[in-house]
């Protein structure tokens, strides 16, 4: 909330507005915190790594892929770290059996719902996905695959997204909605029937309100959007611009 | 020295693991005074023998043919890798599996055919509905991925699998490398 300029010097300030500092612990290991810092960024400030997939520093977070789940002392169901509060004296653990075992299952799902052919993709050897099976030690997929046909819009003039590649991070949504302001990008249908439109559901090539930044596919964790021309493992994605915009709007809410 | 009982074989692939497998160059010379290759198509044994101690699976499961062998090589065998990406997830191979198997066959024998135009019958094995891994049907021991699984790291396990030694990947090898 804003308040009238005289007003809002005196809310700005520190001594009286104090964000409150919590104390609690990650792995055993004490940690303080603002109250409005996520358990993620704590912990990676404390060099204590989760994995992640839909999260991207610069952009807001939308708790999508929960591979950054964590078990908190006390609550019966795993929290998604990038989108959870501490609390005073939380104990939150972050590799216990129990997370890296979810974690796994949560990866193969992903691999179960479209059709990632790491061999044959533009981004293979620069795969998010494909390096969590690294990190993760994912050996295979223990469920059944979906079969499910999904269609490939290469109607854009110089990029091209394929639905056989997508997670639904919706890394692209937001990078179009707060950083390029166009909102070309939306989501539509339900649970794994969801895919990523552009407008209302139209051919990329024929939205009206792309401006072909080309934000959404360097942004990407997959080889789902890419830029024309493109062969297998071509595709390197660079992302170094979302912190220094970010920082240069001076947006620190997201 | 007894030497090992090794089976390979190549199911729905490429051959391309096979291919990295023999660019362990001269280490196979080594490789083989510790081995004895029973069944392979890189040697002429036309039927799977009986006590095998290792077998090495390249290849989606992908025609009854293939249902056929990786059931009767998995009986016979101590220990059995599914080797490479396509046995491990149908990979490119299992790239039809959002098609019919009638649109697959009349994509490669009538759109794509410059004469003939006639679908296979008989004289080729029949296309399961899905290619699919090869744990799907079997069970498997160990997971190698890569495509192909680099020749350094297939020395290396069949090496470790030899001694006894624990076998750890460390992502060593990954999906499609």
């Amino acid at each position: 909330m804003r308040y009238p300029a005289f007003l809002q010097r005196i809310a700005d300030r520190a001594d009286v507005q104090p964000v409150r500092i919590l104390t609690f612990s990650i792995n055993g290991q004490a940690v303080s915190a603002r109250e409005d810092e996520t358990i993620l960024s704590v912990a990676r400030e404390n060099g204590i790594s989760i994995p992640t997939l839909c999260h991207l520093d610069g952009l807001s977070e939308r708790g999508a892929c929960r591979l950054c789940i964590v078990e908190i002392k006390g609550s019966p169901k795993l929290s998604p770290s990038c989108v959870t509060l501490p609390r005073q004296d939380m104990e939150v653990i972050t590799n216990s059996d129990r997370v890296l075992d979810y974690r796994r299952k949560i990866l193969e799902l992903l691999f179960t719902e479209r059709n990632h052919i790491c061999s044959v993709c533009v981004s293979n050897g620069h795969c998010d996905l494909q390096s969590l099976t690294t990190e993760l030690g994912m050996t295979h997929v223990h469920y059944d695959y979906l079969h499910t046909r999904h269609a490939v819009d290469a109607s854009h003039e110089r990029f091209s997204v394929d639905h056989n590649r997508c997670v639904l991070c919706q890394r692209c949504i937001r990078v179009c909605e707060e950083i390029e302001g166009a909102h070309t990008w939306d989501v539509m249908g339900r649970g794994y029937l969801s895919k990523v439109i552009t407008d209302l559901n139209q051919p990329w090539g024929e939205s009206t309100s792309c401006t072909g930044c080309g934000k959404c596919v360097q942004v990407c964790p997959t080889g789902a959007l890419s830029e024309k021309g493109k062969s297998v493992a071509e595709m390197t994605k660079k992302r170094q611009f979302l912190p220094y915009l970010k920082l240069m709007r001076g947006d620190e809410s997201r | 020295m007894t030497r090992i009982r090794v089976a390979t074989t190549w199911l729905d692939g490429c051959s391309g693991c096979h291919m990295s497998f023999l660019d362990i160059d001269e280490n196979i010379i080594q490789l083989f005074d510790r081995i004895e290759l029973v069944y392979s198509p890189l040697v002429d044994f036309k039927t799977i023998p009986e006590n095998i101690d290792l077998a090495l699976v390249e290849g989606a499961v992908s025609s009854e043919a293939d249902k056929e062998e990786i059931l009767t090589l998995r009986s016979r065998s101590k220990v059995l890798i599914s080797f490479g990406d396509c046995a491990v997830t149908a990979n490119v191979p299992g790239m039809r599996n959002q098609f019919s198997v009638m649109e697959t066959l009349s994509r490669a024998y009538i759109e794509n055919s410059a004469s003939g135009q006639i679908l296979p019958s008989g004289f080729v094995p029949k296309l399961l509905e899905y290619s699919r891994p090869v744990h799907e049907y079997v069970t498997v021991d160990l997971f190698l991925p890569g495509c192909p699984p680099p020749a350094g790291v297939i020395l290396s396990i069949l090496n470790d699998l030899i001694d006894g030694r624990p076998l750890s990947l460390g992502g060593k090898t990954r999906f499609g490398a």
